[in-house]
């Protein structure tokens, strides 16, 4: 190698392990409480509001923000845009974990978790658009996986396997692409169905598109914000590779986004147009949807683009942080803000501290499963044995 | 030749009739409901506001005692929504001022003709039976709560207290009595007929009789005969529907219809993405190819450039330095030739 990674000391006891330990402990409590005193003992959800946090963050903005898998496989493997290269294992990586902590919080919150396979091998309720995004996300899921696999492979050692999985590489990322663009829209267009519930400045026939846009912006941002951790954090772990893309990675994918948030805010003006809701604009609800427009949608997207003409790293970084803000500030606006916005302020859904509990205790374990991986396995670095190998 | 072709317009003929049967039945035709399906008509005129139905309701099916007794006056004084405890509750509303007469109104799920639980159900849970009742099957349940989100009346419930086999309630329309020949339970309960069971077909001629004889008493709508494409509970009043917590805004469209175009752009999508992204690839891979096979044949035709450029100034070199290593032999051999006559000649002198 040509320079030796620097070893950091990474104790036992350190801040972030008793951190995490306990919250993990915390999570466990919660745990037993939510099966054993069902969803009443730790959530305020109720019969009007039967989705919480645990749908409108964990699963609304979890898939959204793991959308960077798909995007970077594609922009690498189809686009053969080879410069980003460095880029793809963090994101699969990051899509991978990002899944699985949303099929695991999907356990807290359906009432018969064990029963998940049912709308597959029981009964198919092909009618519904959950069906698509549950067929949808089992299957990206199992795309993710075998993405994924080739580095497990390669830390221990299976070589035959892994060649067999890297041959099917285009493969995958075509069928990540279809299943994505699938479920990224459906999870919009599950709200189709509530026309009646939902503000008429955020229901819109387009829903499923405005998903599906934005969720290309939520996945190239949280390459470049997640890039800008793991160089902080995990820097001793990356080869020079990685090192040196980073910066290229960052314009290229601060250039995307820009592009892609500047679609979205068309497309979003459009159905504002198709809805004929300009008169809505006036009011409170008007006023928050014009801070999600210019301020979250808008801005990052100009800000984007003078980072990328000055060539300002720090600037597209920040951008970054502000754009998947953004995102989660749009899918809570769907799902909880502006959902059942004709209630009374007395029926409206808050979430229970629990539920909250349970929501950091998945993404604690999410983070504690990507730092085991990235400081085990080859994400930041090439394998030795496989160097040239793609 | 002959039979095979006539084989082949057989086959053809019959694979025609197979689809064309089934799209004439279900894809061209407009489904209105099923038309002889049973529903209740309830006039909110006649209702006293006694809540004797809510007790039937509670006793047929088997529903925990409530947190207020039945003949609880004061309950009354909240809106209250159905939930596990309650399939139906009776709201009231004071439209007439605190002095005037209140109204009072039956909330119970409404028997969509074309149900938006049914329609959001991943599980299929829900099934809309041709008799008219929407009814719902615990046995299949996830329990992901999409049916609740998508009622646009509030009307399923669930069982948040319920650890292990937490169910969706809401009211069935007495589908067993019904099935066997009994009326619902708080049809057969209302002691002041506000609630009138019947065929559907039947209860709209019936209700619009009824707002043709006493057009004074009655606001000219049937609440549930269009909304939302349809309802099989179906209501008049005599106070504007909205004063009485009834939606006004939901439309007539059903359901099915809000999501089926996301759902026909599935098909579209799995088969043209791949061929789009494959051909991209494919693009990228040739313009890659193509890209290194020309900078091959640069790198080659530069090497082959040097060389003969190289070969040429060896060449020019080698001659250069053959002429002179020649002229320095005929100088040298000039120059002995010429110390030789010297010395022939001074040996002479």
């Amino acid at each position: 190698m040509a320079d030796e990674p620097m070893v950091v000391e990474r104790p036992l006891l350190s801040k972030f392990n008793v951190i995490a330990g306990l919250i993990i402990l915390v999570g466990l409590w919660l745990t037993f409480k939510r099966f054993t005193g069902g969803l009443g003992a730790v959530s305020n959800l109720d019969h009007s509001n039967p989705w919480g946090i645990w749908i409108g963050f964990d699963l609304l903005c979890g898939v959204a923000l793991a959308a960077g898998g798909y995007t970077t496989a594609a922009a690498v493997e189809i686009f053969n845009m080879k410069k980003f290269h460095a880029a793809v294992r963090p994101a699969i990586l990051t899509g991978f974990l990002g899944y699985s902590m949303v099929v695991f919080a999907l356990l807290y919150d359906v009432g018969r978790p064990w029963r998940l396979p049912y709308p597959f091998a029981v009964n198919q309720g092909v009618t519904s658009v959950m069906f698509e995004v549950g067929a949808c996300v089992a299957l990206y899921l199992t795309v993710l996986f075998l993405e994924f696999s080739p580095v497990a492979l390669e830390w221990l050692g299976a070589k035959k396997i892994r060649a067999v999985v890297v041959r099917l590489t285009i493969l995958l990322t075509i069928l990540g692409v279809v299943l994505s663009t699938l479920h990224q829209s459906s999870l919009g267009a599950m709200y189709l169905l509530v026309p009646s519930k939902l503000h008429p400045l955020w229901y819109s026939p387009y829903l499923p598109v405005f998903f599906f846009v934005s969720s290309i912006a939520a996945g190239l941002s949280m390459v470049i914000f997640e890039g800008s951790l793991s160089h902080r954090f995990f820097k001793d772990k990356m080869d020079d590779e990685h090192r040196k893309s980073a910066n290229d990675i960052v314009l290229g994918f601060g250039k995307g986004c820009s592009m892609v948030l500047a679609a979205y805010f068309a497309i979003k003006v459009f159905g504002l147009a198709l809805g004929n809701n300009w008169n809505l604009l006036g009011t409170g609800y008007g006023l928050w949807f014009m801070v999600e427009m210019l301020g979250f949608v808008l801005l990052p997207c100009l800000l984007y683009a003078i980072g990328v003409r000055e060539k300002n790293v720090t600037l597209i970084k920040w951008t970054a942080l502000w754009t998947v803000l953004g995102i989660v500030i749009n899918r809570l606006n769907i799902v909880l803000i502006c959902f059942n916005w004709q209630l009374p302020a007395d029926q409206r859904y808050f979430p229970h501290w629990m539920e909250i509990g349970i929501s950091v205790f998945v993404i604690t374990v999410g983070i504690v499963v990507f730092r085991f991986i990235v400081t085990r396995m080859p994400i930041f670095f090439e394998h030795p044995d496989y160097k040239e190998a793609h | 030749m002959s039979t095979s072709r006539r084989k082949f317009l057989k086959w053809l003929t019959a694979a025609g009739a197979a689809s064309a049967l089934p799209s004439v039945a279900e894809g061209h035709g407009h489904f209105t409901g099923y038309s002889d399906s049973y529903g209740v008509l309830h006039d909110t005129t006649l209702c006293v506001g006694c809540r004797s139905c809510e007790k039937a309701c509670n006793e047929v099916n088997d529903l925990p005692a409530p947190d207020r007794p039945f003949d609880d006056p004061t309950v009354l004084s909240d809106v209250r929504r159905t939930d596990e405890k309650a399939y139906t509750v009776v709201n009231r509303y004071d439209v007439n001022g605190p002095s005037g007469s209140p109204v009072f109104r039956k909330l119970q799920c409404n028997h969509c003709k074309e149900p938006a639980c049914a329609s959001a159900c991943f599980v299929g849970a829900f099934t809309k039976t041709p008799e008219g009742a929407v009814v719902y099957d615990a046995s299949v349940c996830v329990g992901c709560r999409y049916c609740l989100m998508a009622c646009p009346f509030d009307i399923p419930a669930y069982e948040y207290n319920k650890a292990l086999e937490p169910r969706v309630m809401k009211c069935t329309m007495c589908h067993p009595r019904v099935a066997e020949g009994k009326l619902p339970g708080c049809v057969e309960a209302c002691p002041m007929e506000a609630l009138t069971f019947g065929k559907r077909d039947d209860l709209i001629t019936i209700a619009r009789e009824r707002i043709r004889k006493y057009p004074d008493r009655y606001i000219d709508h049937v609440y549930g005969e269009t909304e939302v494409g349809g309802t099989n509970w179906l209501y008049i009043t005599g106070a504007p529907f909205e004063t009485l917590g009834f939606r006004t805004d939901l439309g007539v469209t059903p359901a099915p219809e809000l999501t089926s175009g996301a759902l026909a752009m599935v098909p579209v999508v799995i088969g043209v993405w791949p061929a789009l992204l494959g051909g991209i690839y494919i693009m990228s891979q040739r313009k890659e190819k193509i890209a290194n096979q020309e900078k091959a044949a640069a790198v080659k035709d530069a090497i082959n450039t040097t060389q003969a450029k190289a070969d040429a100034a060896l060449k020019a070199a080698t001659e250069k330095a053959k002429n002179e290593k020649d002229k320095a032999v005929e100088k040298a051999v000039k120059k002995a030739l010429d110390d030789a006559a010297k010395q022939t000649g001074g040996g002479e002198a």
